[in-house]
């Protein structure tokens, strides 16, 4: 009698005991995984970042004799700008980073949106080849672009310095005109941002990186015009509403919701754009153009301060978590709009 | 009725020069020829604009000659093959073949997406899924990686990777480090930093915890009405996976894999920095080099060329998936 209530207990207790492990087990694979070449690297990271980690403890790693514990000292050197690397400032990266990508979404968003609601004209001839043309810019890997670009830009043989000499000469000017797009140092408009001069090349840059991203930026936004339904312009025109109110209080309210994620999605993307940066300027000229992460695998991969790179690298995290936090603050608000 | 109060209210000029209406139907009404015409320009610029660099390259990669035209040419005037022959034939300098170069980037791109796919999916599933009381902690474990960029973690990888090597020491012993190690000098055969595993496994890193995320945000839209149906029906949470979310998941399992396709095709950063064998590169890596340190010697028509092969199957992939793919990055992009 007793085994046979006990027995009913006894399985239904090891089948709860199954539905609190399973969850477990589907993630074990992952988290094996990530663990060890995920997480670990991570802490090792944080525990590299304060020693003097160089070159000559490659052989031995952290069992090296002559590796010291430094403490912050690393840490202290990148901001104070005590580092061994020529030209170097973190504020001045720091600052030049975020003005970066806040320069290139303040131009890309507003053209992308003005693009598609260009393209979405009733009536207008060749649309769909206009669309086809349109999207390449998206399609083509950044890396390609930035080497093209750069072959552009370039001061003797450049594309554009020829466009320009063609046009100068066709008003009747003489001379090829040579503008060192990538090289020069003096910033045109010294002003601008005082804490990091803005060389040429940051505006030839901005040409290339607005040539990538507005097409992204107009996709986005045809999509969300075209989910607008015809009968709110109708209600809104019933109502009174001119066209230039239907544009303010329909048009842009409701491709807010689609374009916030989007920036969003766009200044990540620049403020991280190395590929771009690397195979355009390499950061420089003078490290004019560099950017946090541009710098960061400087740091690891040609001046080999392992120690400094880690402390560096654990800089930027911090900077990207505090960027995380106000970008998702600022998508919760928007959300809330739909 | 509307066409009588038309006229008294006047329209903002972009509005009624744009004739916004965001239907996308066509009304009854034309466009009047003057302002097609200056739309069809205005159109035709930012065309133009698109078409500028993307025309010079495919110019360059059809020229025969090996250095840059002197004024600017943006229609080949003449379609040699000659660039593209060379580039497969012998893409660099170093006795390597292009289609090593090829096997090298696709071992990659291929073997990272794969390996972080297959592994992910379980995890996603049960972060999507399951209710248990460590999930909200391991969930953030997951995303803290994904706000470092690539770069930030190339540091340890880097020595991590370095630490795994295999010597030949000064007798007949091998040693494995960091097991053992030699007693006198040794010459080192295998470094796992210096390999395309080694690599891998770096971009991998990177690209699992991304897998996670972005296929748990895909399976949280599935609809939970058909799992609970077969629950009803008896099945057990491993036959619900097996049976029918994974086969639902299908399409975005596909989406996911050419996302990481795609990244991983350009990567760039971990094989430049890691890898130092010619018989190692990548295409990207090679592409670089084109136009590095040497870059007044270069053949101009074969970088074209060979930008053109890397861009191409990038290009492909994105426009057969351009319909899922935005969505993807941007969802993506809000979350990490």
């Amino acid at each position: 009698m007793a085994a046979i209530t006990a027995e009913p207990h006894v399985s239904k207790r090891r089948a709860q005991l199954q539905k609190a492990i399973l969850p477990y087990l589907y993630l074990f694979p992952a988290f094996l995984i990530m663990s060890v070449i995920t997480f670990y690297p991570l802490i090792y990271q944080v525990v590299l970042s304060t020693t003097n980690f160089e070159t000559r403890h490659l052989l031995k790693g952290l069992r090296s004799e002559d590796l010291e514990f430094v403490g912050l000292d690393n840490y202290k050197a990148i901001i104070d700008g005590s580092l061994p690397v020529q030209n170097f400032n973190f504020f001045r990266v720091l600052t030049y980073n975020f003005w970066w990508a806040i320069t290139n979404v303040m131009v890309h968003v507003p053209a992308g949106v003005l693009i598609a609601i260009l393209l979405n004209t009733q009536g207008l001839w060749f649309k769909r080849i206009y669309r086809a043309v349109y999207i390449l810019p998206v399609v083509i890997p950044p890396l390609v672009v930035a080497t093209v670009w750069r072959n552009i830009f370039n001061e003797n043989y450049g594309a554009l310095n020829q466009l320009i000499t063609t046009i100068t000469q066709f008003f009747g000017a003489e001379g090829v005109v040579r503008i060192r797009w990538l090289t020069e140092y003096k910033p045109p408009i010294p002003w601008l941002l005082p804490n990091s001069p803005l060389t040429l090349a940051y505006y030839a840059m901005m040409i290339a990186n607005f040539w990538l991203g507005w097409p992204f930026m107009t996709l986005v936004a045809t999509g969300a015009l075209q989910s607008i339904p015809k009968e709110l312009f109708e209600a809104a025109s019933i109502d009174g509403a001119s066209p230039t109110q239907q544009f303010w209080n329909v048009i842009v309210p409701l491709l807010r919701p689609a374009m916030v994620p989007a920036a969003i999605y766009g200044f990540m993307m620049s403020f991280n754009l190395f590929n771009f940066v690397y195979f355009m300027t390499n950061g420089g000229p003078a490290r004019s153009t560099e950017l946090l992460v541009t710098f960061a695998y400087d740091l690891v991969r040609n001046l080999r301060l392992y120690g400094v790179a880690a402390a560096f690298a654990v800089i930027v995290f911090f900077v990207a978590l505090i960027v995380f936090l106000i970008t998702n603050r600022i998508t919760r608000a928007t959300e809330s709009y739909t | 009725m509307t066409a009588q109060a038309q006229p008294e209210k006047r329209p903002n000029i972009i509005v009624r020069f744009f004739n916004m209406n965001t239907s996308g139907e066509l009304g009854g009404r034309k466009l009047p020829l003057w302002r097609q015409l200056l739309l069809q320009l205005m159109t035709l610029i930012i065309a133009f604009e698109v078409m500028f660099p993307i025309m010079y390259v495919v110019t360059l990669s059809f020229s025969s000659k090996t250095t840059r035209p002197s004024t600017l040419q943006l229609i080949p005037n003449e379609f040699s093959l000659e660039a593209y022959k060379q580039v497969l034939d012998r893409p660099t300098a170093n006795p390597v073949t292009f289609v090593q170069l090829l096997r090298n980037s696709a071992f990659l791109s291929v073997g990272v997406g794969l390996v972080a796919l297959l592994v992910a999916v379980s995890a996603a599933y049960a972060f999507s899924r399951f209710k248990f009381k460590a999930r909200q902690i391991l969930m953030i474990l997951v995303f803290i990686p994904l706000l470092m960029p690539v770069i930030g973690t190339a540091t340890p990888l880097f020595l991590m990777m370095n630490s795994f090597r295999v010597t030949e020491c000064a007798g007949d012993d091998i040693a494995i480090s960091p097991f053992t190690t030699c007693d006198g000098q040794g010459k080192v055969v295998f470094n796992l930093r210096d390999s395309l595993p080694g690599v891998g496994i770096a971009m991998i890193s990177g690209a699992l915890p991304f897998a996670v995320w972005n296929l748990k945000g895909y399976l949280d839209t599935i609809p939970k009405e058909l799992e609970e149906a077969a629950m009803i029906d008896g099945a057990d949470p491993n036959q619900i996976f097996t049976k029918i979310v994974l086969p639902l998941a299908v399409p975005q399992l596909a989406v996911t894999f050419f996302l990481g396709f795609i990244g991983h095709w350009q990567e760039f950063a971990l094989p430049w920095l890691f890898l130092s064998q010619p018989e190692d590169y990548t295409l990207s890596m090679t592409m670089y080099n084109m136009v590095g340190q040497y870059a007044n010697a270069i053949p101009w028509n074969r970088f074209a060329a060979m930008a053109m092969i890397v861009a191409l199957p990038v290009a492909v992939i994105y426009i057969a998936l351009q319909k899922y793919i935005v969505g993807g990055l941007v969802a993506g992009g809000v979350k990490g």
